[in-house]
């Protein structure tokens, strides 16, 4: 077998272990955590005796790990079971807001990725001069405000005092795309703003990494003219890495999208797990909880497996 | 000593202490009590009075920062914020830092089967994003203050134990760890007396953003109504308490963003010239 498609195939089966893994932490922190579904239904106030019948009616009285199995096997079959607080399947939400969620985060990723690595390329060749230092600047500002308070300043200025775009992000499936995307304009603005920040560090870190090595001085010494050093020499070596950046940024997106969502009002996924949290209910919190956390996992394989493919020393091995 | 210390991080310095000793006397020099209803709702600011935001003729505001959406005064309740923010940032950094390093030394000093289970289970905590994990635990237990503490600090050692153990790993193979142990020194003089002291720089400079990343962390909670709970005032529970003003106009919810964006700038400063101080003494090691 290929050295490359070896190294793949490891890199697979150690992220799908890492996803079981995962899943079983999320399960047993609520397992070893006081306080169940059957407590959270009946409060405080039940009685021993009541919370016994209930956890047997709810099938909370079987071991751990029956239920583990049987919670994952229900979340990759996608019945995921009935919410708490209103009875409601948990699938039929999730599958609403999940295209919701993919939808804002899908356009921020669009805007972002692009923007982020023209914008590390302009910081690397403008290295140490005024376009550099504005861009750290500007990247250093953002990097220290949490999301939320971002979007309450883009709110307060572009919706309250300029009217240009809703404060409140509120789509459905009777609205024309473009009255979609100037709805979720802020929002799309604030994550944009936020993943920016750190892709544009890491790409101008990862460029700057790459056109310092020797080989990069070889090239231009021997004659090479500019294009052809970056094309032929830089460019096949800073793909990886960007890759990398790119991707470990998609996943922190999936993270900006949970406090983004609140702030917009906006129903995605985001919204739907702190709500879950704030009213306790358990089962829901465990499948929001689970499906970021795979999300988060999957973009960080992809990465892996991208860098992998992308390196020319693997590619080509002795 | 001072003398060397560079423009910046001078700045840094005095913006860092302000905050700190702010927080510290929040009780002395807070003109109002902390839940203490001064006001009518949403009064305006005489700060935006004396810069001239307001139109000609407008009697003097009481308030310097105005007041908040049930009439406390802004300026008490952001002293009495940063004071609740700094202490549960400040004492989960410090309890993440003696959990991570200390397990990470033990990891980098003993290495074998510890190592390796430690090691395996933090990558699998980082897999997982701190504010997912954060979620799902709150769901379970009470917020308070001391259980929000441990969350956090907890959560966040594990980056501090791979930073600890990738530095400690470096040095334990040192000449005078060797030596150390050759002399038959017991575990803990080898942690603490080789190894800690010539780990310290690169810790303390890292200590900075960890402890930025604990404000951010502990005001995205408040602001999700997860983190402290009220009466008690927060920066993030402010920008919740408010946030209903800005649709009207009223900036209330943005003066936290103020005090959090320079205190981490100012602590960013701080930690950039200690990192740079200490790699440079140590020819760019560290």
């Amino acid at each position: 077998m290929h050295p490359v498609l070896t190294l793949v195939v490891q890199r697979l089966a150690l992220g799908i272990l890492l996803l079981l893994a995962a899943s079983a932490l999320i399960f047993g922190l609520t397992e070893i955590l006081p306080g169940d579904a059957a407590q959270a239904i009946l409060g405080q106030a039940a009685t021993a005796e009541n919370l016994a019948n209930l956890r047997e009616e709810m099938g909370l009285d079987r071991p751990a790990l029956t239920r583990y199995f049987e919670w994952l096997g229900g979340i990759v079959t996608g019945d995921m079971g009935n919410a708490l607080t209103n009875k409601l399947p948990i699938a039929d939400q999730i599958a609403f807001r999940m295209s919701n969620t993919l939808f804002l985060a899908f356009w921020a990723a669009l805007i972002s990725v692009p923007l982020a690595i023209l914008l590390g390329l302009i910081a690397v060749r403008y290295q140490n001069r005024w376009p550099d230092k504005l861009i750290s600047g500007v990247t250093l500002a953002s990097i220290s405000l949490p999301e939320f308070m971002i979007a309450y300043i883009l709110i307060f200025f572009f919706a309250v005092q300029l009217f240009w775009a809703p404060s409140f992000a509120s789509i459905n499936d009777g609205m024309t795309l473009l009255e979609q995307l100037h709805a979720i304009s802020l929002p799309v603005a604030v994550l944009t703003l936020v993943v920016l920040a750190h892709m544009m560090r890491m790409t101008r870190a990862a460029i700057l990494n790459v056109m310092q090595s020797a080989y990069i001085e070889t090239a231009e010494l021997k004659g090479l003219t500019t294009f052809n050093v970056i094309y032929r020499h830089a460019f096949p070596n800073a793909i990886a890495p960007i890759v990398t950046v790119v991707m470990i940024n998609l996943a922190y997106l999936v993270v900006g999208v949970v406090v983004v969502e609140v702030v917009f009002a906006y129903p995605g996924m985001g919204q739907y797990l702190v709500d879950a949290v704030v009213k306790r209910d358990v089962p829901v919190v465990l499948t929001c909880g689970v499906i970021f956390a795979a999300v988060y996992i999957v973009l960080n394989i992809i990465a892996d497996v991208v860098s992998i493919l992308a390196n020319p020393r693997l590619r080509h091995p002795k | 000593m001072l003398k060397n210390v560079p423009l910046s991080a001078v700045i840094g310095l005095f913006i860092t202490a302000s905050y700190f000793l702010a927080a510290i006397f929040a009780s002395v020099i807070s003109p109002y009590g902390m839940a203490e209803t001064v006001g009518d709702v949403w009064e305006p600011s005489r700060i935006g009075y004396m810069l001239g935001l307001m139109p000609e003729g407008t009697p003097r505001p009481e308030y310097w920062l105005g007041t908040d959406q049930i009439g406390r005064d802004l300026l008490t309740r952001m002293i009495y914020g940063g004071q609740t923010t700094i202490f549960i940032a400040t004492a989960a950094t410090i309890l993440s830092f003696v959990t991570g390093s200390v397990l990470g030394f033990l990891a980098a000093v003993t290495g074998g089967w510890f190592d390796q289970l430690m090691s395996r289970f933090v990558d699998l905590m980082m897999a997982i994003p701190s504010l997912i994990l954060a979620l799902v635990i709150l769901s379970s237990i009470e917020a308070t203050v001391l259980t929000l503490i441990v969350l956090m600090g907890l959560l966040d050692s594990t980056r501090v134990y791979r930073l600890a153990r990738a530095v400690a790993v470096d040095i334990s193979v040192m000449d005078y760890v060797e030596a150390a142990r050759l002399r038959g020194e017991k575990l803990a003089w080898i942690i603490f007396r080789e190894i800690l002291p010539n780990a310290l720089s690169p810790l303390v400079a890292e200590m900075g953003l960890r402890f930025i990343f604990m404000v951010l962390f502990i005001s995205t909670l408040s602001f999700l109504g997860i983190g402290v709970q009220p009466p008690l005032a927060d920066w993030g529970g402010i920008v919740k308490e408010n946030k209903d003003g800005i649709n009207f106009g009223i900036g209330a919810a943005l003066y936290p963003a103020l005090a959090i964006a320079t205190l981490a700038i100012s602590v960013n400063l701080v930690a950039d010239w200690v990192l740079n101080r200490t790699t440079s003494l140590k020819g760019g090691r560290g």
